[in-house]
């Protein structure tokens, strides 16, 4: 891949720049545009990698050389100095102040809210608590089943009412239910939908006003591409998400993703899904997800030696 | 209800501002292509090639800028197979991808589409791996009504691959619609598995046509090139359905796996209900494009 030549083609653009020196705005300007090219590749969106390589720039321009570092990698540093410090340092909590702690999952069709919702039960049952899941998706074929089988698999139990297609009246019974059998976690799963679907976007803020979430997750593919920032700016602006579950993580993407998301909306990543079983579930790293970002864990651990 | 900015919004109001042809258009311009996914190498591949048809065809004016761009995407969108094929009896379309892409949906759906072409159609519900996916696959065979072959959740996929073709045969089916689990590119054994189906299809049925769809979410970025590659050393991927255009992401990888990897688009995904797919036209996705 053209991607992981970025330490090589910085490499040839400060051939001039050896050892020490400050770096030019001519070095850095080229040096950008690789860079750039970098974070596309890794599906940033392109909004946010112009505004970020501005940002960059600046703290980099006339900056000394370090001793110990050539040029190129003395602008990686910088590079993933930022992308971490955008990206936020700190593994983001779940909020546990209320006494029933409703988690409400959504997302675009296909993201992963189901399998989530589960692996969340399943890791906050591990933690001691008892959680209950809730399905609220009242339209894709079998996605109660869905539900069902996964909560079975994690003996996590699994509220539904089968002949109901009414979700938030499924969302306002399962809080009794929870309130009545000492559920202290109520997750609740709801249908896939586009962020531009009035008519479904108007379901989830009844369902919002209905039970009064502590957490509003949105799920998220890594794999999304440039459309990335839409989604979440448009599902933060209707819901006011406090969190979002990057998954497939397990796969080869980039996942340039996330660092969108994160700058369209200030929310955090609280959640990592690792792959499909439903152990495969980690708090989210930011400061991992940046080396993962720019694609040279090597030359970063490199760096961080020098 | 559904509201949505457009690329085609967004270009013509690039075409306002650029009167004349100049660096800053083709900026622009270049821009477009990636906010539209199409990767940063092919869409600098498709302004090299619109500045050559610029200097060739004495271009001067922004607003002819638009249909030599147009000419362009469809070109390289069209220079692949986009006809599905079934001949053979019966023929088999296996459907792959990873994870969610939509699959199932599309498979209820083309389902649907054959059955309305006076085809008999019969689905093998090859994903035993994922929790109620076979129900899933049962309820679109109802809706759609036309029959289904499953097995028991954990079975082996490649031996509901065999009884769905013997199934066929004896049912004198004219296509056979095989799902299968979604999977991720990068796990090997994973793709084994899935190769292991796929010669299945070749040893009992070498005459039948053979149409292996890849999968795609219109919503994915430039791993989907990553999706291509690694399905294609799986099995021969012979198109792509583009699932999920009902929304705001324009699918512009398939223009970069079109020119890079020569697959081409066969269908289109445009909702969730039965009649939401289109057989793909390489002008009208160039034309929405803009
Ligand atoms: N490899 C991998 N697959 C995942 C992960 N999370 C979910 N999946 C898979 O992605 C597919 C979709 O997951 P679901 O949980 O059904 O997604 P959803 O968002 O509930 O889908 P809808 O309800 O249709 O909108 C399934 O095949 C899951 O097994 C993950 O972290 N890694
Ligand atoms: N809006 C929209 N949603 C779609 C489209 N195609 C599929 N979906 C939805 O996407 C979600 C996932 O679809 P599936 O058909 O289950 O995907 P899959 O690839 O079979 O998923 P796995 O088997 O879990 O890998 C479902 O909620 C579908 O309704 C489409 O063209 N547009
Ligand atoms: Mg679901
Ligand atoms: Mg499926």
């Amino acid at each position: 891949m053209a991607f992981e030549s970025l330490a090589d083609r910085l490499g040839s653009v400060f051939k001039k720049l050896r050892g020490k020196g400050k770096i030019s705005e001519a070095d850095l300007k080229e040096a950008m545009k690789e860079v750039k090219r970098a974070l596309l590749e890794a599906d940033v969106n392109f909004k946010v990698v112009k505004d970020f390589i501005n940002g960059v720039s600046e703290k980099a321009l006339g900056q000394n050389v370090l001793e110990s570092l050539t040029p190129g990698q003395q602008v990686i540093k910088i590079v993933n100095d930022e992308l971490c410090a955008l990206m936020g340092k700190e593994t983001a909590k779940l909020d546990f102040s209320r006494k029933i702690t409703v988690i409400m999952m959504v997302g675009l069709q296909g993201a992963g809210k189901t399998t989530s919702s589960a692996k969340i039960g399943g890791f906050l049952k591990k933690q001691g608590k008892r959680p209950i899941l809730v399905a609220a998706d009242v339209y894709r074929p079998a996605a109660k089943k869905q539900l069902k089988v996964v909560g079975e698999q994690l003996g996590v139990p699994v509220f539904s009412i089968d002949e109901s297609t009414d979700a938030v009246f499924i969302a306002k019974k399962a809080l009794e239910h929870a309130s009545q059998n000492a559920n202290d976690v109520v997750i609740i799963d709801t249908a896939g939908r586009l962020h531009i679907d009035e008519e479904l976007m108007e379901e989830l803020k009844n369902i919002k006003s209905a039970v009064e979430p502590s957490e509003i997750l949105l799920t998220v593919d890594a794999m999304t591409g440039q459309d990335a920032v839409n989604v979440a700016q448009s599902f933060n602006k209707q819901l006011d998400i406090t969190g979002v579950v990057l998954t497939k993580l397990d796969g080869d993407t980039r996942g340039g993703a996330a660092l969108s998301v994160k700058a369209v909306t200030g929310k955090p990543i609280k959640f990592a899904g690792m792959g499909e079983k439903l152990t495969d579930l980690e708090p989210f790293h930011p400061d991992r997800m940046a080396s993962r970002i720019l694609g040279m864990g090597d030359v970063l651990t490199l760096i961080d030696k020098a | 209800e559904k509201t949505k900015t457009s690329f085609g919004d967004k270009l013509d109001s690039v075409l306002k501002v650029f009167k004349k042809i100049d660096d800053d258009l083709y900026d622009e311009l270049e821009e477009a292509l990636i906010m539209a996914d199409a990767g940063v190498e092919t869409s600098m591949y498709i302004i090299d090639e619109l500045k050559k048809k610029v200097k060739e065809n004495h271009l001067t004016e922004a607003d002819e800028v638009r249909g030599a761009i147009k000419e362009i995407i469809a070109d390289i969108l069209s220079e692949n197979d986009n006809e599905v094929k079934l001949s053979g009896s019966p023929a088999v379309v296996m459907v792959i991808g990873v994870n969610g892409v939509g699959k199932t949906t599309s498979i209820g759906k083309m389902a649907s589409l054959f059955k309305s072409e006076g085809k008999k159609v019969i689905l093998g519900a090859g994903d035993t791996f994922r929790a109620a996916a076979v129900d899933q696959l049962q309820v679109w065979a109802e809706r759609v009504g036309v029959d289904i072959i499953k097995h028991q959740e954990g079975a082996d996929p490649g031996a509901v691959m065999f009884d769905s073709i013997s199934a066929a045969k004896a049912r004198g089916a004219d296509v056979l619609i095989f799902d299968t689990a979604g999977r991720l590119h990068n796990k090997k054994n994973l793709m084994d598995e899935l190769k292991k189906i796929y010669k299945i299809i070749e040893r009992e049925l070498p005459n039948s046509s053979k149409e292996v769809l890849l999968v795609l979410d219109a919503t994915t970025g430039q791993n989907a090139l990553s999706q291509a590659k690694l399905f294609g050393e799986a099995a021969d991927i012979t198109g792509i359905v583009l699932t999920k255009l009902d929304g705001t992401a324009k699918g512009g990888i398939v223009i970069a796996i079109g020119h890079e990897q020569k697959i081409g688009v066969k269908f289109i995904g445009v909702g969730e209900g039965v009649d939401d797919l289109q057989k793909f036209n390489a002008q009208d996705f160039a034309d929405a494009l803009f």
